[in-house]
């Protein structure tokens, strides 16, 4: 891992840039203030208690959730009401959910094929090509005529995974995504990842795999009450945790 | 050894369950037999299927056809079986059957509603079973053959061969060359290139209406020009304006064309190139011909008014919003009744002066919004059921608010409502017969008034009903199994 982790640069090239961000839901105050910039190629791993806003703040940046305060750019535009910037920032960003949310009446391969075919108007044969290239990536290219019913837990959030990336996007975000999953498949899901992590990925992961964390982060948030509490290098993060709020949330996660 | 260790050393195979609890042994135990109650249940269930089969079989099948009069029956009915006996008069059928299909429709042109309905069936095959090369083509050749076969005894039935304006179909060889070319063209069609025969289907209402009311060929024409308009309008402005708007802009111009100039235009076509079939007045349409027109057209139009009507009553947009769930609300809370005397007396209050608008098509076109509200409420009820997960994935992966819908929302929504839309479209074929109530002569109680009016049949009771509703049954079953064998082909869960 420690060979990987030198190709796993980190430019000085902006990605993402929050500043002041809030949101409400109604009258409840979900994310309060929220700074932070990310930078090509980091690998950001956003941790906390449920209900904390982890999810809902990675879904701002491709605009599931708008926020009414503040300021997100993505990739230099910022996301407004403006329809044409949403559906810009979409079309680079790759989101995987904890639900996996293939289309159920689609098969592999029309899953994967979807997105490139409609939004980037690619013919269809060279999406194909690019599907099974991306099938083969997380090692599942002869489920391509199956339909998502058909396949494991494991096997279809990878499905997921190459669904987003044919779409050659710049930016991954992860919204817990073995969460759902039997702990015998979590692994596989988790190697996919971290070979995405060395290819230089930028990747906003929400997550409670400390291992992952541990491995392929090159930041660790934490996050309570909508706000982000702590931030720091993994190691840093947690062997020395400075907030009694992280400190308590680490010894419940670790302490079994 | 202590109780808690155990080590498998050899894994077991899996075996057959043992006899008594597989296959038609178990079935018949579980479902019949399985304890007292059961066991007497089943017993008078049977013997209530016997009596009931006991008394109505040997009344249809022992039923007389060779007679002229309803007396006739009776009296052949003593000789045969003997007196008291109660047997069906066929007979009725067999000389009225043609008014139970086609109204008053002239007899001699009857071919023109039998090459109608087996294109019908042309135009649907491509739809209803998509991407099945070989079904296709078995539906259109049986369809092909047997359409052929009743132009012939339409002829019979008429004796005389079929009159026509000048130009087209002067004979009736050149209608059966006509119909013979045309189903060629498509058999071949669904044999090469099965996905271009939707292209019949588009075109086809505007040839079924043409073979039904006849007229100048150059009406028919006309309206698909206004289609074509909107069409090029459409994918011009598309790209600059967005969906709505450009389909907007298209209904505008092309209603432009189809209010003002298209008149003018197929007059002077007309005058100049004379060419049609004989115009027949909706007045003489009826029976299940009747029923055919409206059902069709009314179930084909309201799939798509009530998809737009649930997409609009789940808006954001408050204006699209409150439209829709006002419609809808409004005409569930009318009676259908309410609405055909609306379309006989009050609309016609409401058009133009001098402006006649068909009867039928006031029918279909209120038949039509009146079911579309019903189909947007089931396929609301399909939307509710779709996960969230899956307008967010479809978000994620950057496909726009019209992508979304016809690629990942609708396919999945309307299997979900598959079998709420079919029972609503039986409904809707079943109240077909309501239009008795504006004057039109449907087959249950129009064209049954008209034969009971014939001092031949003048008390002839059950047979009539019995008939029309054998086939009204027949065609709401087979709507079900379609239905039915449409979940299973689109079921792609595999739970």
């Amino acid at each position: 891992m420690a060979e990987a982790s030198r190709k796993m640069q980190v430019s000085d090239e902006v990605a993402i840039q929050i500043t002041g961000m809030n949101k409400w839901y109604g009258q409840f105050h979900v994310l309060r203030d929220i700074n932070m910039t990310v930078n090509r190629g980091e690998r950001i791993v956003i941790c906390g208690p449920s209900g904390s806003g982890k999810s809902t703040l990675i879904r701002c940046i491709n605009r599931l959730e708008e926020h009414q305060q503040g300021q997100i750019i993505v990739d230099g535009t910022e996301l407004t009401s403006d329809l044409k910037n949403i559906d810009k920032v979409r079309s680079e960003v790759g989101m995987v959910f904890q639900h996996f949310n293939l289309f159920p009446h689609l098969t592999i391969l029309e899953n994967l094929t979807l997105a490139p075919i409609w939004v980037r108007k690619t013919p269809r044969k060279e999406a194909e090509e690019v599907a099974m290239h991306y099938l083969s990536k997380v090692k599942i290219p002869e489920q391509a005529h199956k339909y998502p019913g058909q396949l494991s837990g494991g096997q279809q959030q990878r499905v997921a995974i190459a669904r987003s990336l044919c779409m050659k996007p710049r930016i991954m975000l992860f919204d817990e995504p073995t969460s759902a999953l039997d702990p015998e498949m979590i692994k596989e899901v988790l190697d996919t990842m971290i070979e995405l992590a060395e290819e230089g990925m930028t990747m906003l992961c929400v997550t409670h795999e400390m291992g992952f964390a541990q491995a392929v982060a090159n930041r660790v948030i934490f996050m309570d009450q909508g706000q982000i509490v702590e931030q720091n290098e993994p190691k840093e993060f947690f062997n020395n945790p400075q907030s009694e709020r992280t400190k308590l949330f680490l010894s419940q996660i670790l302490g079994h | 050894m202590s109780d808690t260790s155990f080590i498998r050393t050899e894994m077991l195979p899996a075996k057959t369950p043992p006899v008594g609890q597989r296959g038609v042994v178990k079935w018949l135990r579980e479902n019949l037999f399985a304890g007292p109650m059961n066991t007497i249940l089943t017993l008078l269930g049977l013997i209530a299927v016997y009596y009931l089969l006991a008394w109505s079989v040997p009344w249809v099948m022992r039923g007389i056809w060779d007679a002229d009069t309803l007396q006739d029956c009776r009296r052949l009915t003593i000789e045969r079986y003997g007196e008291g006996a109660s047997v069906a008069c066929w007979a009725m059928i067999s000389e009225r059957w043609h008014q139970f299909m086609f109204g008053f429709y002239p007899q001699d042109l009857y071919w023109r509603p039998v090459l109608a309905f087996g294109l019908l069936f042309a135009a649907l095959a491509p739809v209803l079973y998509y991407g099945e090369r070989r079904t296709n083509l078995k539906l259109i050749g049986a369809v092909a053959v047997l359409t052929l076969v009743f132009m012939g005894e339409t002829w019979k039935l008429a004796d005389i061969a079929p009159k026509a304006t000048p130009a087209l179909a002067s004979n009736s060889s050149l209608v059966i060359g006509f119909a013979v070319a045309l189903f060629g063209l498509l058999l071949a069609t669904a044999a090469a290139a099965p996905r271009k025969l939707t292209w019949f289907t588009a075109i086809y209402p505007l040839l079924g209406f043409f073979l039904l009311w006849g007229g100048s060929v150059w009406g028919p024409l006309g309206v698909a020009m206004g289609f074509a308009i909107l069409g090029i309008v459409f994918v011009l402005l598309q790209g600059r304006l967005g969906v709505v708007v450009a389909a907007g802009a298209g209904v505008l111009v092309a209603a432009i064309w189809w209010l003002g100039v298209q008149t003018v235009a197929t007059t002077a076509l007309h005058s100049a190139m004379p060419m049609g079939l004989y115009s027949v007045n909706s007045d003489v349409f009826g029976g299940f011909l009747l029923s055919f027109v409206i059902g069709v057209s009314a179930i084909s139009m309201s799939l798509p008014i009530g998809i737009l009507l649930a997409l609009g009553r789940r808006s954001d947009m408050i204006l699209v919003k409150t439209l829709s769930v006002g419609f809808i609300e409004f005409v569930r809370g009318v009676p259908l009744i309410t609405m055909l005397f609306t379309a006989s007396l009050l609309l016609q209050y409401f058009l133009p002066p001098r402006s006649n608008f068909d009867l039928i098509l006031r029918v279909i076109i209120l038949v039509t919004l009146f079911a579309s509200a019903y189909i947007a409420e089931v396929i609301r009820g399909g939307l509710a059921a779709l996960p969230r997960g899956q307008y967010e994935a479809a978000d994620a992966l950057g496909l726009d608010y019209w992508q979304a819908q016809r690629l990942i929302v609708m396919p999945q929504a309307l299997k979900i409502a598959i079998p709420g839309i079919v029972s609503s479209f039986i409904g809707l074929f079943k109240d077909t017969t309501l239009v008795a109530l504006v004057g039109l002569a449907d087959p249950l109680t129009g064209i049954t008034r008209i034969v009971r009016a014939d001092i031949n049949w003048k008390n002839i009771y059950w047979e009539p009903y019995v008939f029309v509703g054998a086939i009204f049954f027949a065609v709401c079953f087979g709507m079900s199994r379609y239905s039915m064998y449409l979940e299973k082909k689109l079921k792609t869960d595999h739970r």
